[in-house]
């Protein structure tokens, strides 16, 4: 490639298209995404009328922290049933939905298996996650309904309160459904590339072995899963903690209060948005937000970590082997002789 | 293939793989099913009259389905089909362009270019990738009404500017696959730079424009959340699909349940007709880590 002559002129000469081409992009980041993450910051806090003795604007402190966490208003009670309902939500879509997408993925994989309509398949468990959110959320309602004639009101005889005024966890497990619904196409497309990146010798070395299916999947095809896996997990957490959408249609409803079903987005989305200008509670949406921000932070930390560390284990256990091999040929020189 | 051998070794071997291809293909026809009859129900419900489709459920389409539409007209006042898919369509679209252009464009200026600030430059699209939209939402909303930008379409279009996941896409892509080289010839055959991004490089990096403008399109469609916080007033000719459906679906009570069933059908017809004819880029696209999300 290029010489260090060449790359010195490249870097001099064009560097400040570099920037120009770039600048479009972080002008437009700064004004609309890090300005307002700032004023997120910021308005965390500064009181909005529910600190008590603060006015509108003033500095508070983290007294907006204290109140969602560890106050005693509606704001505290408010934001630990939303963000229970959150995680309660989120791991009872993601175990069925990995399991499921994993099972599929290995199947869709497996060579063995002659599956001739794979592709018409896939296409169909994937369509599920191109649709909009509030078309989901509709369709579901007409068929678990309140009517008791609706399609889930009949397969369980009318015996469960599904979408109905106060119900919990039938109301979650509806919005669990509709997830996995959404969702296990997406995660198990992700698996089969998964999957297909795995050494097709191995799998070749297991069947020549006699390796059955399920020592193959618990032996080779899960240990060599777990970073995409955890990738999927830690991203799929991100994405459940900014669930909003379906449980918004569903929870928002004039006749039913379906306030088990809000997630800390909604309560987030609700302090600021609901109501007049007056009534709006800036600074504890915004200290509910940085909450959220710390969360993801941490989550994403931890994707980025799971990513590189495939390398860096990798690199390390080369290098322990070539000491090992080093000290294994001066041993063994050394007995030799 | 070396299997064969094997078969005669192992009696019922073959057999056995017949077995469990049955049972797979029992499994995988069962979410098949799951995944299309509620869509199915749907439409059938959308062709009923709001008594029938309060009545249970069929799998025989009735004959309302034109009624249905002219009441979606008259009875929800702030319902407009042709509107909300042509709001859509304009964001959509819009976003879909403006992300993929852009993208690219910052993509080629982070690998073509040496520049002091271009390792700081990546690291920072790397951190920002994963801040969600809820997070800035307070702050966001707070600007726009001290810009008095609100029930506009400028800040849902024109943040599309700036996607870090698809510029660090579109970086991976080049990185792989664009021979550097041709920039170089380009310039001693003397193009300026714009052009040869727009005449050399956009052309060469079609299939992952194709690919992220598929995906950018799909989820500007489907997003209802920034959509509800901008246009708050809910102007009848500003609304988009996902808040017309929303709209319907509030007005639920004392509202025609067939008519319901066939806005929230119509909603969903135009990405399923996309969807279909694109069906192999888009799960291509997923394959290759595209978007989650």
């Amino acid at each position: 490639m290029a010489t260090s002559a060449q790359s010195r002129i490249k870097s001099v000469s064009y560097a400040k298209y570099g920037y120009i081409f770039v600048a479009p992009f972080f002008i437009v980041y700064f004004i609309f995404m890090l300005y307002p993450l700032l004023t997120t910051f910021s308005l965390s806090v500064h009181g909005n009328g529910t600190v008590a003795g603060a006015s509108n604007g003033d500095f508070v402190g983290l007294a907006n922290f204290q109140e969602i966490l560890f106050g005693t208003t509606k704001n505290h009670t408010d934001f630990i049933r939303d963000f229970k309902s959150t995680i309660i939500i989120w791991v009872g879509n993601f175990i069925p939905q990995l399991a499921l997408s994993l099972l599929l993925a290995v199947w869709f994989t497996d060579m063995r298996i002659k599956m001739p309509g794979k592709g018409f398949f896939k296409v169909v468990m994937y369509m599920p996650n191109i649709i909009t959110a509030a078309s989901v959320a509709g369709l579901f309602m007409t068929l678990v309904g309140a009517s008791k004639y609706s399609v889930a009101n009949v397969l369980f005889d009318n015996s469960i309160k599904w979408l109905q005024t106060g119900s919990d966890m039938p109301a979650k497990c509806v919005v669990m459904f509709i997830q996995v619904w959404m969702w296990f196409g997406n995660t198990m497309i992700m698996l089969m590339s998964g999957i297909q990146g795995i050494n097709e010798s191995l799998f070749e070395a297991a069947e020549i072995d006699g390796a059955s299916s399920s020592q193959t999947f618990w032996r080779i095809t899960l240990p060599l899963l777990k970073t995409i896996m955890v990738y999927t997990l830690l991203t799929s957490m991100i994405g459940g903690l900014q669930m909003f959408d379906i449980p918004y249609m569903l929870t928002d409803n004039s006749t039913r209060q379906l306030t088990n079903l809000e997630t800390v987005a909604i309560f987030i989305y609700n302090k600021f948005h609901a109501g007049t200008e007056a009534s709006r509670l800036y600074g504890i949406s915004a200290a509910a937000s940085v909450l959220l921000f710390i969360v993801t932070a941490i989550l994403g930390a931890l994707v980025f970590y799971v990513q590189r560390d495939k390398d860096a284990i990798e690199k390390n256990r080369k290098r322990k082997q070539m000491i090992k091999d080093a000290k294994r040929k001066a041993k063994g020189g050394g007995f030799s002789i | 293939m070396s299997k064969v051998t094997y078969d005669t070794d192992k009696g019922g071997y073959q057999g056995k793989l017949l077995l469990k291809s049955i049972l797979v293909y029992i499994v995988l026809i069962i979410l098949t099913l799951i995944c299309l009859v509620p869509i199915y129900l749907l439409f059938v419900q959308a062709t009923r009259t709001s008594s029938e489709a309060v009545l249970g459920f069929s799998l025989v389409p009735s004959n309302n389905m034109i009624a249905n539409f002219q009441k979606l007209g008259k009875a929800y006042t702030k319902y407009h089909g042709l509107i909300g898919v042509r709001n859509s369509l304009i964001i959509a679209l819009s976003c879909a362009g403006l992300t993929v252009f852009f993208s690219g464009m910052t993509a080629y200026g982070l690998v073509v270019y040496d520049f002091k600030l271009k390792g700081p430059m990546f690291v920072f699209i790397l951190a920002v990738m994963m801040v969600p939209t809820q997070v800035t939402s307070v702050g966001f909303m707070r600007m726009l009404t001290n810009m008095n930008l609100t029930d506009s379409y400028i800040p849902l279009i024109i943040p599309s500017i700036a996607a870090p996941a698809i510029v660090f896409f579109m970086r991976q892509y080049m990185l792989s696959s664009f021979p550097l080289d041709i920039i170089e010839a380009a310039r001693i055959d003397g193009s300026n730079e714009f052009r040869t991004f727009i005449t050399i490089s956009i052309p060469m990096m079609k299939p992952a424009f194709a690919v992220q403008a598929i995906f950018a399109f799909i989820q500007k469609w489907n997003d209802y959340y920034t959509q509800s916080l901008v246009l708050i007033s809910g102007n009848n000719n500003q609304m988009t699909m996902p808040m017309m459906v929303q709209y319907v679906l509030m007005t639920r009570n004392n509202a025609d349940y067939g008519a319901n069933a066939l806005a929230v059908f119509i909603s969903i017809v135009p990405v399923a007709l996309i969807y279909i004819f694109l069906s192999k880029f888009i799960i291509g696209g997923v394959a290759a880590g595209g978007v989650k999300e």
